[in-house]
């Protein structure tokens, strides 16, 4: 028995890596798609990697490419697991004519393991508001990039949109507010700027952490009765939202006062809480997902937003579809296509300076820090008022974009605020205390962006 | 033919109690060493080395550290996890606080921490009169009282109880590095991230070490380490331990002293996992937070001593890579034979597969990889002529 199986193994083991070295074509960019459609953060997972495919097929159909670069990419699984997504990236970095020219990792576990590796590998990171909020100083960290907002910037936001519900920031004094977040690097990433605030403004806050995967959390809603907050605001992503949202429907928790990031805010996560769910409020940077239903009445004859008919037409109707069509317009699936479309135009501009032909990391690299996405350029797309217009700089890779409030009334979201800036002068001069100290873990220098180009 | 003993006369009870007694032996592991030390450096690519070679050689130190404990001493532990936590946290620490001090040497202080540690969270394993008190105290900290009440009744067990005292060593320890902000220098992430440093002027870690070293590193730690365990199982400490696996009363009987025993097997073992966690952060990761030394983990290095071998050093390194590397395998697999599948699916039938594999090992080879490779060596002897 031995005597076949030992040989057979060691063949397998010795034909193994050779899968990576298959060849792209030449006129052709490279994107690894670090996915999870599979465990514990699935239902979050599953939307954003069908949003993405489904931009860039839209570009390869409808364009043929990127100023005729075709887009090429290929998914790799990683459970959201930091040890599979090393696996990932280290085995698709290389691909292609010139290499990974952006990696988004989709996961701030990943993002961080990610972040040394860059300037090494050449290799942009576009971490779309997530990963270490500290890079959003261009100076520190010149590969990575987290605009159009971070999660600092987004709980400053927050605080202002509950100051706005209260009737004036300083009617927050007294206040009890409760973060439930992911005990993980994400979920732990807004604490510090929320701490700053609470003394600020003196509102009373609670940091109650969720273990992974945050199916078990009986405790937190305890506590939460125990606390009976007036505001919750949440950190929470896959299986755990769906979970949380169920206990704060059946403690009766105020539901309009039950605030998710930008994370915890998908059809997949208010729809198992059914009616309990109704009123809960979500923070986003791009508009809403419509439902399918309303969609079809809405969007299919003339759409409101260009780019997801160009989508059903280019994708859907040819059959290559990454999912359903009836997942369309699910927050977390526009987050995959506006993420896309970040990553197409950030290529675009550093085509309009080095040429059309295949980037490479470090010339995408400048496209992202020259990426200027007006109204004017969203509306060419067919994204005008999708979202916010973006404008990345040498100093600020984060752009302090502004958010809006979305709720859920049990069939779809509708957007309830206007665009709610983050209270920039509190978060920046943190990012940048925070970067100097990142940045020397990591041994950086900070760059002088005057004499960049 | 060629794997033939004959001929070779030990004249000295030094050649007679050598590792290797026989010539093929010996030269077969040289070569492999050898080549072990020069061919990947120089041939493979950053893929190879980064993502299959160096998580092999350190799943393969953690899995000998749980096998020194488990498969010799026979005490069953879930905490291992924890103790690769514990000396990752502690290199960390360790090497922010003296920056002058080289990781080496930060890697086996690490180690030390870790075995301290062990020892405290061994003490439920001995039958002694502050038994109780042991349990009351290490499971309050974790979950006051419902510790005790589930504690009580699993004394009985030995085994099992230890199991569960382990665990409660995993959750506390977990529970602790992501409570306590100090262990993470008060990063807001409370991530920990190998900062850039050298032996003898080359970066071993950071992101500007190469990987050749980083692998070279890890290669020469495992196989000193493997090299120390190897004559620790051969010698009285072994012995010792074997003997209380086997039947602790007997043991007793003839003068081995439990606490001892018991305790030193919890030493070592965790100096083992806690230099491996070290190198898990420095060498492998990168940067880490909790969630990389959760339950899985513990899990994981327990089936790669249960599927390569219990009481075995090879038995460690063979369940290593096949944990390590089939699960790599099958995912490149499709792509190799021209599938092309959803990763969704490829990764389920991963899962089904790899699972499979372990039942399909474990019922042709109760005892594990490593006594294939015996009989496999075994048969070698008499072939091509078995009668």
């Amino acid at each position: 028995m031995s005597k076949i199986l030992v040989p057979v193994l060691a063949l397998a083991l010795l034909a193994g890596p050779a899968a990576s070295a298959v060849f792209a074509q030449a006129k052709e960019v490279f994107i690894p798609l670090l996915v999870y459609r599979t465990g514990p953060y699935a239902p979050s997972g599953i939307p954003i990697a069908n949003g993405f495919v489904d931009y860039f097929t839209l570009i390869n159909e409808r364009d043929g490419g990127i100023n005729g670069v075709k887009l090429a990419w290929e998914e790799c699984e990683t459970q959201y697991d930091t040890k599979q997504g090393v696996e990932c990236y280290e085995r698709l970095k290389g691909k292609g004519p010139t290499g990974a020219v952006v990696v988004n990792p989709y996961s701030t576990g990943i993002s961080y393991q990610l972040i040394p590796k860059a300037p090494v590998d050449k290799t942009p990171i576009l971490s779309m508001g997530y990963g270490m909020s500290a890079s959003s100083d261009g100076r520190w960290f010149p590969w990575v990039f987290n605009f159009p907002t971070n999660y600092w910037s987004q709980a400053s936001a927050v605080i202002r949109y509950i100051g706005t519900q209260e009737g004036g920031l300083d009617k927050l004094k007294g206040k009890k507010i409760v973060h439930v977040h992911h005990n993980s690097p994400y979920g732990k990433e807004a604490n510090p700027t929320l701490e700053t605030l609470a003394r600020q403004f003196g509102f009373e806050l609670t940091l109650l952490p969720v273990d992974h995967p945050g199916q078990e959390q009986k405790s937190t809603w305890l506590q939460v009765r125990r606390i009976n907050p007036d505001w919750i605001f949440m950190s929470g992503w896959g299986v755990m939202n769906q979970v949380a949202i169920k206990e704060a429907a059946a403690i009766n928790f105020k539901m309009d006062h039950f605030i998710g990031n930008w994370w915890s805010a998908n059809d997949s996560d208010v729809v198992p809480a059914a009616d309990g769910a109704k009123g809960y409020k979500g923070a986003t940077f791009h508009a809403p997902g419509t439902s399918f239903k309303v969609f079809q009445e809405v969007v299919a004859p003339g759409t409101s937003f260009k780019v997801f008919q160009e989508v059903v037409k280019n994708v859907y109707d040819k059959g290559k579809g990454a999912g359903k069509k009836e997942e369309m317009g699910e927050p977390l699936y526009n987050r995959g296509i506006v993420n896309a479309m970040f990553a197409v135009e950030a290529i675009r501009t550093a085509m309009a300076q080095y040429g059309n032909k295949p980037m490479t990391g470090e010339q995408v690299r400048w496209g992202f820090e020259h990426l200027n996405l007006t109204d004017k350029r969203l509306e060419e797309l067919g994204m005008k008022g999708f979202t916010h217009p973006v404008k990345v700089s040498c100093e600020d890779h984060e752009s302090s974009g502004p958010i809006l409030v979305q709720q859920w009334d049990g069939k779809k979201w509708t957007v309830v605020s206007d665009w709610i800036q983050p209270m920039r002068e509190v978060v920046r001069p943190k990012i940048e205390a925070a970067a100097v100290e990142e940045g020397k873990k990591l041994g950086y220098t900070m760059r002088d962006c005057s004499k960049e180009k | 033919m060629i794997y033939r003993e004959a001929g070779q006369f030990k004249t000295t009870y030094a050649a007679d109690q050598a590792i290797f007694p026989i010539v093929q032996d010996r030269v077969f592991v040289a070569v492999l060493l050898a080549a072990a030390f020069l061919v990947p450096p120089l041939a493979a690519n950053e893929y190879w080395l980064q993502a299959i070679l160096i998580p092999f050689l350190i799943y393969s130190l953690a899995a000998l550290g749980l096998n020194l404990l488990t498969g010799y001493a026979g005490q069953l532990s879930l905490g291992t996890g924890g103790f690769m936590a514990v000396g990752a946290y502690s290199a960390f620490k360790l090497t922010t606080a003296f920056p002058w001090l080289d990781i080496i040497v930060v890697f086996l202080l690490s180690g030390l921490v870790a075995a301290g540690v062990g020892i405290v969270f061994g003490i439920p394993s001995l039958r002694i009169k502050g038994f109780y008190l042991a349990v009351a105290m290490l499971s309050g900290l974790v979950a006051a009282g419902v510790g005790i009440v589930f504690g009580i009744p699993s004394l009985r067990i030995k085994g099992f109880y230890l199991a569960v005292a382990t665990l409660a060593a995993q959750f506390f320890l977990i529970w602790l590095f992501n409570k306590v902000a100090w262990f993470v220098n008060y990063a807001p992430s409370g991530t920990i991230t190998a900062p850039p440093r050298t032996v003898a002027g080359v970066m071993v870690t950071g992101p500007e070490a190469t990987a050749a070293v980083r692998y070279v590193t890890a290669l020469g730690l495992v196989v000193l380490f493997a090299w120390v365990a190897k004559n620790l199982v051969r010698g009285r400490v072994g012995r010792s331990w074997m003997a209380i696996r086997d039947r602790d009363i007997a043991a007793e009987i003839i003068g081995i002293r439990p606490l001892r025993t018991k305790l030193l097997a919890f030493a070592i073992s965790s100096f083992y996992c806690g230099v491996a966690g070290a190198e898990f952060v420095f060498l492998y990761l990168g940067s880490a937070e909790t969630l990389a030394f959760d339950i899985s983990l513990s899990f994981l290095v327990l089936f790669m001593v249960i599927i390569g071998g219990l009481g075995s050093i090879l038995g460690s390194f063979l369940g290593a890579g096949f944990i390590v590397l089939v699960p790599i395998f099958l995912t490149n697999a499709p792509h190799l034979i021209g599938i092309g599948m959803p990763v969704a699916l490829q990764k389920q039938i991963e899962l089904m597969v790899f699972g499979a594999l372990i039942i399909f090992f474990l019922i042709v080879e109760p005892a594990g990889l490593a006594r294939l490779w015996q009989i496999t060596k075994e048969k070698l002897r008499l072939w091509p002529f078995p009668h």
